[in-house]
């Protein structure tokens, strides 16, 4: 563990905790954002490039600029006078607790099951990568890309009734 | 013809240079400081050349509208963009009261700095990359899209309607133009088969006949390119796609609410990410640094790369001077009815011009079958296209 490690998550954690505990919304997207970034540079530091990069082309280029778009349309930058918190914030933190202790413990597990000297850090290019979803990833690729489509356009047909709603 | 080593060493000048510099150094010290060498050189460099392309930029577009342009600072106004530098460091800095003075801070920081980091990838001449990165493309493309959020981020944070519209405006047109941009940019990956700039520019420094194989004298790379530098055009939000900062609607858009060093700085990133965009045409289109014949290969490498990209600037500013704004519903329009599907179409032409061969049937095939497209999607937008007055849907 370098000291870029701890500077990159302290980045990430901060970024997402000020995401929460901010009062104003377009404040806590634009934390949001920097957790992104850490999560990214956590990314590059481990010479995962293309997902490093990805992540900031589809988190803070995309998500990050939705986000704040929702925001503005639907007029919610205004902090509420009543606080942010809903009442059962306590069931969220057990469900977080839950969550996040449950990915630890998987994580703490691959560690006995593979041996420490054994794993050397592969030097993946973006070639290999692309084969790989090409090839013996392709069904989750097709099932990601038909997800997509009918998003896609069920948003399509979502603006359109309100067009003809509006005539 | 030029004695050979000459050649060599002029081509390498920059390289050799360095080397020279950071020779003086203890064998500690000597990568930390060709790094920060050649980071100072960037930094150095375009900033430079922005005051350049300001210049060329207000005497061009004054001839074109039948006036002078800047001439009184020094000979032929010359040392105008000195004045302008120094004016607007020694204006005062306004922040209004009621905008929240972190972001408003931040905004025009960000984007210096993420423009900035777009062209560690660039190269500029034979080994004159500053990174040589696997996934060059992609981390162009993911610095290039952090904008946004800085025009975001100075929109809202200015607490102004004016801003706040121009920061919408911007904001919605520079998402979809960016697919677009990815897309054209994606049928030069398809070819090369690499996302690093470096073998892009490899892949097109060939000659046969003497003539390059350019990708813009292809028939998907000429479409590719027409594409590509629509799609630019709009993300650097320039004329005829200027609508985010429409002097006439808006003020100055996104920064209406800067003033002194700050709006000199939104300045900079503008024109520093347009020099970017340039560059970044050039490699993936136009050879990058290659020579246009190759007996003209005797000419240093980065005066090629430096010329295109001003060439691309001098383009820019002529559309600017010729073209009037779109109007936001037909910017919405051709963005997503015509620029989008041609440059889908281009990415299957793209695959078949890999897989027919080598012979001349594939020239004819993915010729034809763009201009149709070409054609048919303009016959058939023009056709529904409403020219006239605007509907509109909510402000009736």
């Amino acid at each position: 563990m370098s000291i870029v490690f701890y500077i990159v998550a302290a980045l990430a954690v901060g970024g997402a905790l000020a995401a929460v505990l901010l009062k104003n919304t377009v404040h806590c997207a634009l934390a949001l954002t920097i957790a992104f970034a850490g999560i990214a540079l956590l990314f590059l530091q481990l010479d995962a490039q293309f997902a490093g990069f990805a992540q900031i082309l589809v988190y803070i280029g995309a998500v990050a600029i939705l986000v704040v778009f929702a925001i503005l349309l639907t007029r919610g930058s205004e902090t509420p006078k009543d606080g942010v918190y809903g009442r059962k914030w306590p069931l969220g933190l057990v469900i977080a607790a839950a969550v996040f202790s449950d990915l630890a413990w998987a994580v703490l597990q691959s560690a006995r099951v593979l041996p420490h000297e054994a794993i050397s850090a592969p030097t993946v290019t973006v070639l290999q990568i692309g084969n790989a979803l090409i090839g013996r990833y392709v069904l989750p690729l097709e099932i990601i890309a038909l997800l997509l489509t009918a998003a896609l356009i069920g948003a399509v047909i979502v603006a359109m009734h309100e067009k003809e709603a509006g005539k | 013809m030029i004695d050979k080593p000459i050649v060599d060493q002029l081509d390498q000048v920059f390289i050799l240079l360095e080397r020279w510099i950071v020779s003086f150094l203890p064998a500690g010290w000597q990568a930390v400081a060709s790094v920060v060498l050649n980071v100072v050189a960037i930094i150095a460099v375009f900033p430079a050349l922005f005051a350049i392309a300001v210049l060329l930029e207000r005497k061009g577009l004054g001839r074109m509208q039948n006036r002078l342009g800047p001439n009184r600072v020094g000979p032929f106004g010359l040392f105008q963009p000195i004045a302008d530098g120094l004016k607007s460091l020694t204006k005062e800095d306004i922040v209004p009261i009621s905008a929240d003075p972190v972001v408003h801070f931040l905004a025009p920081v960000f984007l210096v700095v993420v423009v900035f980091m777009g062209y560690a990838v660039l190269p500029m001449g034979r080994n004159m990359t500053l990174v040589k990165m696997d996934a060059g493309l992609l981390f162009y493309f993911a610095m290039g899209a952090s904008t946004e959020l800085s025009v975001f981020m100075a929109g809202w944070s200015s607490r102004n309607k004016y801003s706040l519209l121009g920061a919408m405006r911007a904001v919605a047109q520079m998402i979809s133009y960016e697919v677009p941009l990815l897309m054209s940019s994606v049928a030069v990956v398809m070819i090369t088969g690499s996302l690093s700039l470096e073998k892009i520019v490899a892949a097109q420094n060939q000659y046969s006949y003497g003539l390059p194989h350019w990708y813009i004298f292809t028939p998907w790379g000429f479409a590719g390119f027409a594409l590509f530098a629509v799609a630019a055009t709009a993300e650097t939000n320039r004329s005829p796609f200027d609508l985010p900062e429409g002097e006439s609607e808006l003020v100055a858009g996104y920064f209406t609410e800067y003033s002194g060093f700050k709006f000199a700085e939104f300045f900079l990133g503008e024109y520093v990410g347009m020099l970017s965009i340039s560059g970044l045409g050039a490699t993936l289109f136009l050879g990058g640094w290659s020579a246009p014949l190759a007996i003209l290969g005797w000419v240093p490498s980065w005066i090629w790369f430096f010329g295109k990209v001003m060439l691309s600037i001098c383009v820019f500013i002529w559309l600017r001077g010729t073209l009037p704004r779109l109007r936001q519903d037909q910017l919405m329009n051709f963005a997503w009815k015509f620029v989008l599907p041609l440059t889908l179409l281009n990415l299957m032409v793209a695959a078949m011009w890999r897989f027919l061969g080598e012979g001349w049937e594939r020239w004819v095939i993915c010729s034809a079958v763009l201009l149709i497209a070409y054609v048919a999607m303009g016959r058939i937008g023009m056709r529904h296209g409403h020219i006239g007055t605007r509907k509109y849907r909510y402000a009736e």
